[in-house]
């Protein structure tokens, strides 16, 4: 039989980190945007444990300073796009700039030189990634969607869509469906 | 560049097309390793092997000698070891029942073959772009479908 399943991937992560830093017998706050702060030091081998026990869930510790910065913006952009409901009169940028306390120039500078991507083609990436889920859960029509991703009307959305993927998001449901039909045997 | 590099691999039959995309590929920003095979039999004999490294793009044409690309799609979705693989189909074909096939047997990417080689150079510029965010962020890759042409 099957079961199909939806699941909050914030909930997900923040049980799988308690479950090891506890583990670990380590005394940790868990930060918003994807920080830990450990209350002691941490010794080479216990945090190499931990680094190993984390990456088995697909869950890595960023070192490089930059690439710590881009994970935040990438952090905000997702809080920006998926959990912000209701609709905010603040331009994308003003919201990074002020969610992360830099000028949204040197945010943009840094984000384009680690992911060779700019940060307003991220975001559409974003929306696009979110609109998929919709679309899969199938509770809400297009015009729904549209307006809950602050687009200005379906038509918008469906242009994104298809100009960022190249397909309609009717074709992309169909595809999805025919693939469960199919019997795929790729399932996660 | 912070991050490791991309390794593409390409299976072709035509001399000319893996040429062309070799050296399409040499031009895209992001750090690339290529690997190209002839023909569905021995795309299928490396990905089988057990010390390499898997590939996190491969293109795949359709129409190929000995082994089709709809062949290796399908043995690959099924194969436990490779089905998570991010597969761009690489054709000449832009006939729809075969987009939409390939995508329904779980293709993620369809690129109609373009005659320019400026334009094949913009054409995988977007497909490694995009699969690199996919690569270094959390998307979703199952809902990962890209019709480019």
């Amino acid at each position: 039989m099957k079961l199909n399943i939806k699941y909050d991937i914030n909930i997900c992560c923040k049980t799988i980190l308690q479950e090891q830093l506890d583990k670990l017998e380590l005394a940790y706050i868990i930060n918003g945007l994807g920080e830990i702060e450990l209350k002691q030091t941490i010794g080479d081998e216990k945090y190499k444990t931990l680094e190993a026990a984390l990456n088995k869930y697909g869950i890595e510790i960023i070192k490089n300073p930059k690439q710590v910065l881009t994970q935040k913006i990438k952090n905000a952009i997702v809080e920006m796009v998926f959990l912000k409901e209701t609709l905010h009169t603040k331009k994308n940028s003003a919201f990074l700039a002020d969610r992360l306390n830099k000028s949204y120039n040197y945010l943009a500078d840094v984000f384009s030189e680690v992911t060779l991507t700019s940060i307003q083609s991220y975001i559409i990436l974003q929306r696009i990634e979110r609109t998929k889920q919709e679309i899969i859960e199938g509770e809400l029509t297009l015009t729904e969607i549209a307006w809950k991703l602050k687009y200005s009307s379906a038509a918008h959305l469906s242009n994104e869509f298809k100009k960022i993927t190249g397909l309609s998001p009717t074709s992309f449901q169909q595809i999805l469906e025919s693939r469960k039909k199919t019997d795929f045997t790729s399932q996660e | 560049m912070n991050e490791d590099a991309l390794h593409i691999l390409l299976a072709d039959d035509d001399d000319d097309d893996r040429l062309f995309f070799k050296d399409a590929i040499k031009e895209v920003k992001i750090n690339t390793v290529v690997t190209l095979v002839k023909d569905g039999v021995e795309l299928m004999n490396y990905l089988e092997k057990p010390d390499i490294v898997l590939p996190n793009l491969l293109f795949l044409d359709l129409n190929m000698p000995r082994k089709s690309g709809m062949e290796c799609l399908q043995e690959i979705r099924s194969n436990n070891r490779l089905k998570d693989l991010i597969i761009a189909i690489y054709s000449t074909s832009a006939l729809e029942k075969d987009v939409k096939g390939t995508f329904v047997k779980g293709a993620n990417i369809y690129i109609k073959k373009p005659n320019d080689f400026a334009i094949l150079k913009e054409l995988l510029t977007k497909v490694i772009n995009i699969n690199w965010q996919y690569h270094t962020s959390d998307f979703n890759k199952e809902n990962f479908l890209l019709y480019v042409q």
